[in-house]
């Protein structure tokens, strides 16, 4: 009796539990990096290495931590901005600072570790400094391999996919 | 329950907790190192103090960086980062920060050096403020970690001068 199965008999409640569970943890991930968001004072509080520019400290790959406060920026940080125009951001460490004494406003020339030469051939136009407010963030710790990942699913696109595919394959078919 | 599938990702689940659990330990024993460092910068020669045709100051100098950052260096240190800054305030700027050679000191066998350069870095200044400018040499250093936190800090030498007129 309480077995039976009826032809497209759909079992309604346990296939409405597991989309709340879906629910919940897609719910999740994006309030803990909503509030990474807050408590670090960046847009991406953590990114990716996408280039050998600070080798041998950082490599292809690696992950870093960002913070940003009201602190001023000084020399030697290292620093990830948006240059005018493109949304990759760039890591690299400040050489130059130059900060106005009555506005508060800084002038910036960052280099990555590995360059021969400076990065003001990267900056938009006729540019010759940062500011402020092309910065998105001060790297303030590191782990090394872990954004590997990333750069794969960025570069070719059938991993993402596949990799979504099984896991959706894998919710939808755990049930007991 | 015992299938390949839940074995797997127990395993899985709690080799990434470890892993990132032993990477924040090996971060956390950094910040019990008390590090002890000296460090001298020495102007050797004034090659030569220019005016460039954009109105901006520039000057070339010849350094000798001598520096022991050996206590720095522990079990989750990758290298350090070393610069030498210019520091010095102008009447538009509050503070100038220029870095003049910076090196990469990859291992505590090479903690202790002694360097004798030109600047790697012009040093231009905004404007033409740098005739007889005081300024100082800070040694920067940022540590980089193996896993973990980062963490920098200075040794500021004061006392350097430039000349009053260009040569």
């Amino acid at each position: 009796m309480d077995r039976i199965k009826f032809l497209g008999d759909v079992k309604i409640r346990p296939t409405l539990i597991q989309l709340l569970n879906l629910g919940m943890i897609i719910c999740s991930a994006l309030m803990i990096w909503k509030g990474l968001m807050c408590i670090t004072g960046c847009e991406s509080p953590v990114v990716v290495v996408l280039t050998g520019s600070m080798e041998p400290g950082f490599k292809r790959g690696d992950i870093l931590f960002l913070h940003m406060n009201k602190e001023p920026i000084r020399a030697g940080e290292i620093v990830v901005y948006n240059v005018d125009g493109r949304d990759i951001p760039i890591v690299h460490r400040v050489i130059k600072a130059h900060e106005r004494r009555d506005t508060g406003e800084i002038d910036i020339l960052t280099k990555g570790d590995n360059n021969q030469v400076d990065d003001i051939t990267l900056y938009s136009g006729g540019q010759l400094w940062l500011n402020r407010h092309h910065i998105i963030g001060r790297a303030i710790g590191y782990l090394p391999y872990v954004g590997y990942l990333t750069i794969i699913m960025t570069e070719m696109p059938i991993v993402k996919y596949l990799l979504i595919g099984v896991l959706a394959l894998l919710v939808i078919t755990s049930e007991e | 329950m015992h299938s390949f599938g839940y074995r797997a990702n127990a395993v899985l689940t709690f080799g990434v907790t470890m892993l990132a659990l032993m990477c924040f330990l090996a971060s956390l024993s950094d910040t019990f190192t008390v590090p002890t460092t000296s460090a001298e910068v020495k102007i050797l020669n004034i090659n030569w103090f220019q005016k460039q045709a954009n109105g901006n100051d520039e000057v070339s100098l010849t350094l000798n960086v001598s520096a022991d950052l050996s206590t720095l260096f522990t079990w989750n240190t990758k290298q350090v980062f070393v610069f030498v800054a210019a520091e010095y305030e102008t009447p538009q700027n509050a503070l100038n920060q220029v870095s003049l050679w910076d090196g990469i000191i990859p291992s505590k066998e090479h903690a202790k050096f002694w360097i004798h350069t030109t600047n790697k870095y012009r040093f231009v200044d905004q404007g033409s403020n740098l005739k007889g400018k005081d300024f100082n040499l800070t040694l920067h250093w940022h540590i980089m970690p193996k896993t973990g936190k980062m963490f920098a800090d200075k040794i500021v030498m004061t006392g350097y001068r430039l000349p009053e007129e260009y040569r």
